[in-house]
């Protein structure tokens, strides 16, 4: 594929000097290094999209396959009145608003905390990043295995010697205890890019306003948080890019049961073990319906962070 | 004493409070994985204690038990599938974005940021929105359990961040550097090869480790489309789900070989990791 690039890219360098490369040949050798990858990502995520919005208008169960046939919108009426399903949006809904709020509140205070100078301060940072780089499914089976269980678990080990009870936590709190290990995971992540969004404040304003006396609370609502504003904006839209995805977690801790199954369980569950391929595919539709709404606000975010480094360069 | 002297004091006292803070809730957010560690050199006997025990003697039989000396399953075949999984898509992902981040950086093609945005709006399609067309390809073309399909599928996963990232590392070489090559006469190959790619070293490798992580973490696609012989890391590791009762050394042992390579990529990439998470947004 290198070759293929690279070829095209050299043309405007060897022009002649006898007639000059039309505007046109010289569009296309400035595109050509652009086209394989967008060739790739047109071909495997597109395609398959586009696929899956064909499936979903057909009655089909990969388990009697000859019973396919074209149904119209009978799936999504389906998928929108089952009531395990509109449960599995509400659900979808509740992690994702729950876990990206509390990551950012937490996040938000050890960006804070580690904006200061203090002794250690780069082993704290390096403590609070673990969590992020621990293998999502390794993560969810030590909450599950190692810190919920309910008889050798460390919480209620800890809680013995406080002489506290000794609840089953993923039995009593099912969707609270897959999000608290979803908040452990992506804290750190909101932090880092707190962190980032607090060092890049200009700090000859704090000093100035410091001078005039406002104070470290002054300072907080009135310069920093507005300073901030797009970092949360940006960590909160990223995190809910990841977290309405979220597969591992749900699969891992509870396996989509005692009311936890979201969206992407719903729908990898409803192909994968019921193989109904129609619904699954409805399913699949609205969760990217679900997500172009997010998007449009998220690329929207995104694109006046960008627009503004475009126009600091 | 003064009162200035005072205040100096009183604000070195908020300071050590508000780091000792910091501290214990650094701690607080590590506890979990060294916990995790402490009870993987634990026996199975001493791991499923309550109250936990502290002081039990360590031993390297939780590790002994995952690489498949009590007769399970071996998890070398898993892990190599992972490896080349992580190492081949990213290969293939920075092959694929360099070029098209220089298209888009450096030699600029018009409506660019258009462009960018098409690649950022694939990542937010769900993962869930193509798997069952992918699958029943991957079926009837014979590609099920098939690691090379992974490959593919990973490098769609990555390929938008790669040439995000990486349009913003080309972004800030100057174009007098450029032009100064080009002056002396440097074809395109040359210019890409001696002048870009050693400025935009750091920046490829920062790359290429956020493209491995997210690689090797995968399980959707890889537990729907792998079985018995493609098997990733993160897909054996499911096999520990339902364990229960004396397994929590293995458990914990497990899941720190298998998260030790990214560990290890992400303190060595602390700050490009945000920089590549956010898309490059946040510098």
């Amino acid at each position: 594929m290198t070759a293929t690039t690279t070829a095209p890219l050299a043309a405007p360098e060897t022009r002649t000097p006898v007639r000059r490369p039309s505007a046109r040949l010289r569009a296309w050798a400035t595109r050509a290094p652009l086209l394989p990858a967008l060739i790739f990502m047109i071909v495997v995520t597109q395609l398959p999209f586009v696929a899956t919005l064909v499936i979903s208008f057909f009655d089909w169960n990969s388990l009697y396959p000859d019973a396919r046939q074209f149904t119209g919108l009978d799936n999504y009426q389906e998928v929108l009145t089952d009531p395990d399903l509109r449960r599995s949006v509400w659900t979808t809904v509740l992690l994702t608003v729950a876990v990206v709020l509390a990551s950012l509140v937490l996040g938000l205070v050890l960006a804070l905390l580690l904006d200061r100078r203090f002794r250690g301060r780069g082993i704290v940072r390096t403590l609070l990043i673990a969590p992020f780089l621990v293998v999502p499914v390794a993560a969810a089976l030590l909450w599950k295995h190692v810190l919920y269980n309910p008889e050798y678990g460390l919480f209620n080990g800890l809680l013995h010697y406080v002489g506290g009870p000794q609840p089953d936590w993923i039995s009593n709190t099912p969707l609270l205890a897959v999000e608290a290990s979803l908040v452990w995971q992506w804290t750190p992540f909101m932090m880092l890019i707190l962190l980032a969004g607090l060092q890049s404040r200009d700090h000859q304003q704090i000093e100035a306003a410091r001078v005039d006396g406002a104070s470290d609370w002054q300072i907080f609502v009135h310069l920093t948080l507005p300073h901030l504003r797009r970092y949360l904006e940006l960590g909160a839209l990223l995190g809910s890019i990841y977290i309405v995805q979220n597969f591992d977690a749900v699969f891992t801790i509870t396996s989509g049961g005692l009311g936890t199954a979201n969206l992407p369980y719903t729908v990898y569950q409803s192909f994968y073990q019921a193989h109904e391929n129609g619904l699954a595919s409805a399913a699949g539709v609205l969760v990217v319906i679900g997500s172009i709404v997010i998007a449009t606000f998220a690329l929207r975010v995104v694109s006046s962070l960008f627009r503004e480094e475009v126009s600091r360069a | 004493m003064s009162t200035n002297a005072l205040r100096v004091r009183r604000v070195r006292g908020k300071g050590a409070g508000l780091g000792l803070l910091a501290w214990l809730l650094g701690v607080a957010f590590f506890l979990p994985i060294a916990w995790m560690a402490l009870t993987s050199f634990h026996s199975e006997q001493d791991a499923a204690t309550n109250p936990p025990s502290f002081a039990a003697a360590l031993t390297l039989d939780g590790y002994r038990e995952f690489f498949g000396a009590g007769g399970g399953a071996s998890p070398w075949p898993a892990l190599i599938n992972s490896t080349v999984a992580s190492v081949a898509s990213t290969l293939l992902v920075l092959l694929l974005a360099f070029p098209a981040a220089y298209a888009l950086s450096i030699n600029r093609v018009r409506k660019w940021t258009d462009v960018l945005f098409f690649f950022l709006s694939t990542k937010m399609l769900p993962a869930v929105a193509g798997l069952l067309p992918i699958y029943l390809f991957a079926k009837n073309a014979g590609m099920l359990d098939n690691i090379w399909l992974l490959v593919i599928l990973y490098t769609s996963m990555n390929l938008p961040i790669a040439v995000w990232m990486m349009q913003s590392f080309l972004a800030e070489i100057p174009v007098a550097v450029i032009e100064a090559a080009r002056v002396d006469g440097a074809r395109l190959p040359t210019v890409l090869a001696r002048v870009v790619a050693p400025i935009a070293l750091p920046g490829i490798a920062a790359t290429a480790l956020i493209c491995f992580i997210f690689s090797w973490n995968e399980l959707l696609f890889a537990r729907v489309l792998t079985g018995v012989v493609a098997e990733t890391a993160p897909v054996f590791l499911t096999g520990f789900i339902t364990s229960q009762g004396l397994f929590l050394a293995k458990v914990c042992a497990a899941s720190l070989v298998i998260s030790l390579p990214v560990l290890a990529a992400g303190f060595a990439a602390q700050d490009k990791l945000v920089q590549g998470l956010s898309l490059g947004a946040v510098k």
